[in-house]
């Protein structure tokens, strides 16, 4: 692909919000309209995108299918508690330094030659940003030293490297961050992204998700599960479900009631794929039957 | 939408007609204590070009993408969004409450000095919702020297690694540089490769202390465990709240407890009144200073929890509280009775977000759980653990 090429995708891609949702839904993935506008501002005002949201509403499979749509490699930095430089940007390549230095005798030799540079996540992309869309997953798990490493990085695409100086991109990388929100990001941060919060779906388009993904589950089944699901997040748990268990609790109950059980006691049995906590367990068990009774209904 | 007084007719006036109640709702929300960056207005500004607008969903779905407000907020911003465009009537937004509270709280801070000159006579201070006293710390009643807790409390708080790296005899990475200039001088061997490592450092920790009535007769062993505290840790931040929020670690840093502990009794003046707890916490994460003391810290909150009438705030305050925390423990003198069970409706709220709610009825049980802030939570959050403690003795 030439880079007009590149080009024209994103532009067919992002010509409308609407575009883009029916280009995602292509790609098996079921966007709302404010998230396609999310997507949409992003692209075109060259920005990063900051996907918030409880567990398991979708966010990463959200970066999958906005790079499959691109047709770009997915680069994925994972974050975590001690996250640096040497793993999300760059690394020398010191032992081949050393050596260099040893074989090189009098010779002089530049040890911070490209050969000896050691790419990571952030680096990769900003060398090839038309091919790669990057997604740092998890933010919220890396400490707050590492989220003003990334400040630079976001607003002008670009990393310091005191050894080397600035690497610049040479096109607009697409960018997409994901926080689960178990703590607040810095303002400079938020402020840098356009920014969507991704909530649990309506009923109807989890059904609809929950139809596309699972193996081959009835419409019907798709439903139940969907308003049940709604209902079960209503309350108080430690660990509501996300969708991905919604859709792995029609999958298995699905494959009970093949089994020879029936319907509600299908969906009874198999709540340990969708609620994965003793004590959500046992809050709500004695109320699953009725739950689920009236979302058959 | 009315221009305001501020608003200069210069920066509306060589605008587009079409951007300027874009401009102004940014501006309102400014004004509500959402944090908008010029850059952010000027994003928000483009993307509705971007998006046509083709209707007012497209703009509003702008504003939420460009200006960001957080999920807790959203209810307010989309009020403001239907009353700046739709014209609907304003509903009293609590914000400027909170604002009023920041800065009755600002201005004590402000006025601290003169106001220990006049306190000997508070009751003219006193307005109808608060009721100001003075404490006086018996020095006879049994202290425990709480030795055992301040030598062993600086090894046993949680650490993080430090960003910044220092240099190790063993394990760690090897230091190029100096690791270079030793094959300068040593003509092009290295004998030992020397190391960097980041070093492990203490985390902050950040009491806050109930002083209301309800905790009338914890309160001083608080303020002794603070006092310890203080002195045994580098970065501890101590605040008392009951109808105010007093910052009192500083008169902890003075090492002789009893005098300390006076001067603090000094410092604070809504000693054993009323229960404002939602809104002092909000008044302390207002304050981008105090704020930032809850930035992955060990935060433990020290009260019954008791929140007369409507404990929305309160229930806001912790949710913000254990966003910014490493871990936000409530430890309450109530959970010291066995039949104790969080059944009231503000803990039930804040329960799901807390990482702990412990006994804090005794100073051994909570000087114990302080030690224990190394070890990792339980697994199921807001799990009490009180079934544990009663266990074992």
């Amino acid at each position: 692909m030439t880079a007009e090429a590149r080009q024209e995708a994103v532009d067919r891609f992002g010509a409308s919000p609407e575009a883009i949702a029916s280009r995602l839904a292509e790609v098996r993935y079921m966007a709302d309209d404010s998230l396609a506008t999310a997507v949409f501002l992003a692209l075109r005002l060259g920005k990063p995108l900051l996907l918030e949201g409880a567990p398991g509403v979708g966010k990463t499979e959200a970066a999958k299918a906005v790079s499959d749509v691109l047709g770009r490699a997915l680069v994925r930095l994972q974050c975590y508690e001690g996250i640096d430089t040497a793993h999300a940007l760059y690394e020398w390549n010191y032992q081949r330094q050393l050596l260099a230095i040893r074989q090189a005798g009098e010779r002089e030799v530049d040890i911070y030659d490209d050969r000896f540079l050691i790419d990571r996540p952030l680096l990769q992309v900003l060398k090839a940003p038309d091919e790669k869309v990057l997604l740092v997953d998890e933010i919220d798990r890396s400490d707050y030293e590492f989220e003003a490493l990334l400040l630079e990085f976001l607003s002008d695409f670009q990393v310091s490297i005191p050894e080397r100086g600035t690497i610049r991109a040479c096109a607009q990388p697409v960018v997409i961050l994901t926080s689960n929100r178990t703590r607040d990001l810095a303002e400079a941060l938020r402020r840098r992204c356009v920014y969507h919060w991704i909530a649990y779906p309506e009923p109807e388009r989890e059904a609809a998700i929950i139809m596309l993904r699972a193996g081959d589950v009835a419409r019907a089944t798709a439903r139940a599960v969907a308003s049940a699901v709604r209902v079960i997040r209503a309350r108080p748990l430690a660990k509501p479900p996300g969708i991905a268990e919604a859709v792995e609790w029609a999958n298995a109950a699905t494959i009970l009631e093949k089994s020879g059980s029936p319907w509600p006691e299908a969906f009874r049995r198999s709540i340990g794929v969708l609620i994965k906590d003793d004590e959500d367990l046992s809050y709500i068990s004695p109320e699953i039957v009725d739950i689920v009774g009236e979302a058959l209904d | 939408m009315n221009p305001s007084a501020t608003d200069p007719d210069t920066v509306t006036a060589t605008m587009p007609q079409a951007a300027v109640p874009l401009f102004r709702f940014a501006r309102l929300l400014r004004h509500q204590a959402f944090p908008i960056a010029p850059e952010q207005v000027t994003t928000f500004i483009k993307s509705v070009g971007l998006l046509g607008p083709r209707s007012m969903e497209d703009i509003r779905e702008a504003a939420l993408a460009t200006l960001a407000p957080t999920p807790d907020r959203r209810e307010a911003f989309d009020r403001l969004f239907r009353l700046h465009f739709f014209g609907e009537t304003p509903i009293v937004e609590e914000v400027e409450d909170d604002e009023g509270a920041l800065a009755r709280d600002q201005g004590e801070e402000r006025n601290r000095h003169t106001r220990t000159l006049r306190q000997e006579e508070g009751g003219s201070l006193s307005s109808a919702a608060e009721q100001l006293a003075m404490r006086r710390f018996d020095e006879a009643s049994p202290s425990g020297d709480l030795l055992q807790f301040r030598r062993a409390l600086p090894s046993s708080l949680p650490i993080r690694r430090s960003f910044r790296t220092v240099g190790t005899p063993s394990h760690g990475q090897v230091d190029l540089r100096r690791a270079l200039r030793m094959i300068v001088r040593a003509d092009g061997d290295v004998p030992q490769l020397p190391l960097r490592w980041r070093q492990p450092v203490m985390r902050k920790v950040l009491i806050l202390i109930d002083v209301s009535g309800s905790m009338k007769l914890y309160t001083t062993d608080y303020l002794r465990i603070a006092h310890a505290v203080v002195q045994s840790v580098p970065r501890a931040e101590i605040f008392t709240f009951g109808t105010r929020l007093t910052r009192i670690t500083r008169v902890l840093r003075i090492r002789d407890r009893e005098r300390a502990l006076a001067r603090a009794a000094e410092k604070v003046v809504d000693w054993d009144g009323g229960t404002r707890i939602g809104p002092t916490l909000l008044a302390f994460l207002r304050v981008p200073r105090f704020a930032a003391f809850a930035r992955g810290a060990v935060t433990i909150i020290l009260s019954d929890a008791l929140e007369r009438g409507d404990y929305t705030e309160m229930e806001a305050a912790v949710r913000r509280l254990s966003a910014k925390s490493f871990r936000l423990s409530l430890c309450t003198p109530l959970a010291g009775d066995p039949r104790f069970q969080p059944k009231t409706a503000a803990l039930c709220a804040i329960r799901p977000v807390l990482d702990d709610l412990v006994d804090g009825s005794s100073v051994k049980r909570l000087t114990d759980f302080v030690l224990s802030l190394g070890r990792p939570p339980p697994a199921s959050t807001g799990a009490i653990r009180r079934q544990t403690h009663s266990g074992k003795r």
